[in-house]
């Protein structure tokens, strides 16, 4: 009877007018079936939060480009956690060194795939953990 | 336990927080088994917002019209919801949802809820969604709750038809009147919407589409739908478009009950003809049927009325024998 469909907010935080990377997986997780709300550009972390809350969506996916990471992925998290929103898949993207993928990952963050990830992975990656998410949560229900 | 997750929900929905809000519209969208019994428990509170649909051809400029109508409703210190539905790809099911792009400098504001909804393309499941969504939105207690989607196709209609007043958005440079009165859309306008006045044809689409409303309407006693111009990236006449809808309300008011009614009993007998569907064709008996009619050689049609006649057979047999009980 559930005809439930991933749904996905790929955000740009920050100042960062780069979005060609951002608009390039949406299309992507698009063609793997999932719908995909995309934010624009220039959005502060309180903002990404109320859109992942409004629309309710399994995973919010974070590209950048501008070196801010470590300042703006966790607070978004923080904003999306303050919501309820605890439950959600955090991924990121973009230009992001070796050293702060992990911390980030270590923090809250599912996974980050860097420059020359083959498209696919991060929308097979999706869809495996997001499946998971769901079972857990139905056999919680 | 089902039931309890339900009510828990609608609890915190009456009690105002806007992650049940988001929670109940995913259900609704879900066709989730525990919606209707989540629906239930909301209920008293549905019927108290206004129900505005939003339509027009791709680029007309519904989204800009929306969110400048959002922010002039705010003004009176209404509460805004919106839901944003957009098409799902046919090949892949999935869907970019980009409206709310245009809406950003709502998403600050505590009065204002956008939710963007995907088609996903299936036969009328779309239009119930939506309006299982509206009620959500109605019960949260949002005063104002606005429905756009792109004026192609049935199930698009249903959606907007829905509402209490429906709003067609036209701008000039995508096709002339004819256009707009073939597709159909002008039948289901109670307002029309000159979006884009400023650009060159603007001012023969908006006589156009004054004839086309005179054309229909003239010496019957059917609503008239104001031709009104405006600007939305501007910002220009936009009052004159949240004037209109107040008129039409205005003119509703006696008759909105029974307006309601009416979009109900179609939505009952959508749901209906589902249900019955499903519990047809759940058993294996029916198509055991069809399929011997077929392999005598009977055509699709005759196929078709001979199983039906003996479906509303047993109906009524069924039905003689409940009275005698």
């Amino acid at each position: 009877m559930s005809e439930r469909r991933i749904r996905v907010l790929v955000a740009k935080p920050g100042l960062d007018g780069h979005d060609r990377g951002a608009k390039t997986v949406a299309s992507v997780l698009r063609d793997h079936g999932m719908e995909v709300i995309y934010t624009g550009l220039h959005k502060t972390p309180a903002m990404i939060a109320e859109i992942a809350l409004q629309e309710d969506v399994d995973v919010v996916g974070l590209s950048i480009l501008s070196g801010a990471h470590m300042e703006l992925f966790p607070r978004v998290r923080k904003e999306l956690v303050e919501r309820g929103m605890d439950q959600v898949l955090m991924i990121g993207g973009g230009i992001i060194p070796q050293d702060d993928m992990q911390t980030l990952e270590s923090d809250g963050f599912a996974k980050l795939f860097g420059p020359g990830t083959n498209t696919g992975v991060i929308a097979e990656y999706i869809q495996t953990e997001v499946t998971k998410r769901w079972a857990a949560s139905e056999a919680k229900a | 336990m089902a039931s309890s997750a339900s009510n828990s929900l609608s609890t915190r929905l009456l009690a105002g927080e806007r992650l049940a809000l988001s929670r109940m519209i995913s259900w609704a969208e879900n066709s989730n088994s525990r919606f209707p019994e989540a629906l239930e428990a909301i209920w008293s509170q549905v019927g108290r917002a206004t129900r505005t649909g939003v339509t027009g051809p791709p680029g007309a400029g519904k989204s800009t019209l929306v969110n400048e109508l959002c922010a002039l409703i705010r003004e009176e210190e209404r509460t805004v919801g919106i839901l944003a539905v957009d098409p799902s790809s046919p090949l892949s099911g999935g869907a970019l949802l980009g409206d709310r792009i245009r809406m950003e400098d709502r998403t600050a504001d505590a009065g204002v809820f956008i939710r963007s909804m995907a088609s996903r393309g299936s036969h009328g499941g779309m239009a119930r969604s939506a309006v299982d969504a509206m009620d959500v939105m109605d019960a949260f207690g949002m005063h104002d709750v606005l429905v756009e989607t792109v004026g192609v196709g049935q199930a698009e209609y249903d959606v907007v038809a829905a509402a209490d007043t429906v709003l067609v958005v036209l701008c000039p440079g995508a096709g002339d009147g004819v256009q707009a009165m073939k597709s159909g859309l002008l039948e289901l306008a109670d307002v029309i919407a000159i979006n884009k006045c400023d650009l060159p044809g603007a001012d023969r689409l908006t006589s156009d589409m004054t004839e086309a409303v005179h054309l229909r309407t003239a010496g019957r006693d059917l609503w008239a739908p104001p031709v009104v111009q405006c600007s939305a990236g501007k910002r220009e006449g936009v009052d004159d478009v949240l004037a209109a809808i107040k008129t039409h309300r205005e003119h509703l008011k006696e008759q909105l009950d029974s307006h309601r009614r009416r979009k109900r009993i179609q939505q009952v007998r959508q749901v209906v003809g589902e249900r019955m569907e499903e519990a047809l064709w759940e058993e294996g008996d029916l198509t055991e049927q069809v399929e011997a009619l077929l392999r005598t050689g009977t055509t699709p049609y005759a196929t078709a009325s001979n199983v039906t006649q003996s479906l509303l057979q047993t109906a009524r047999v069924n039905q003689a024998k409940g009275i005698q009980a």
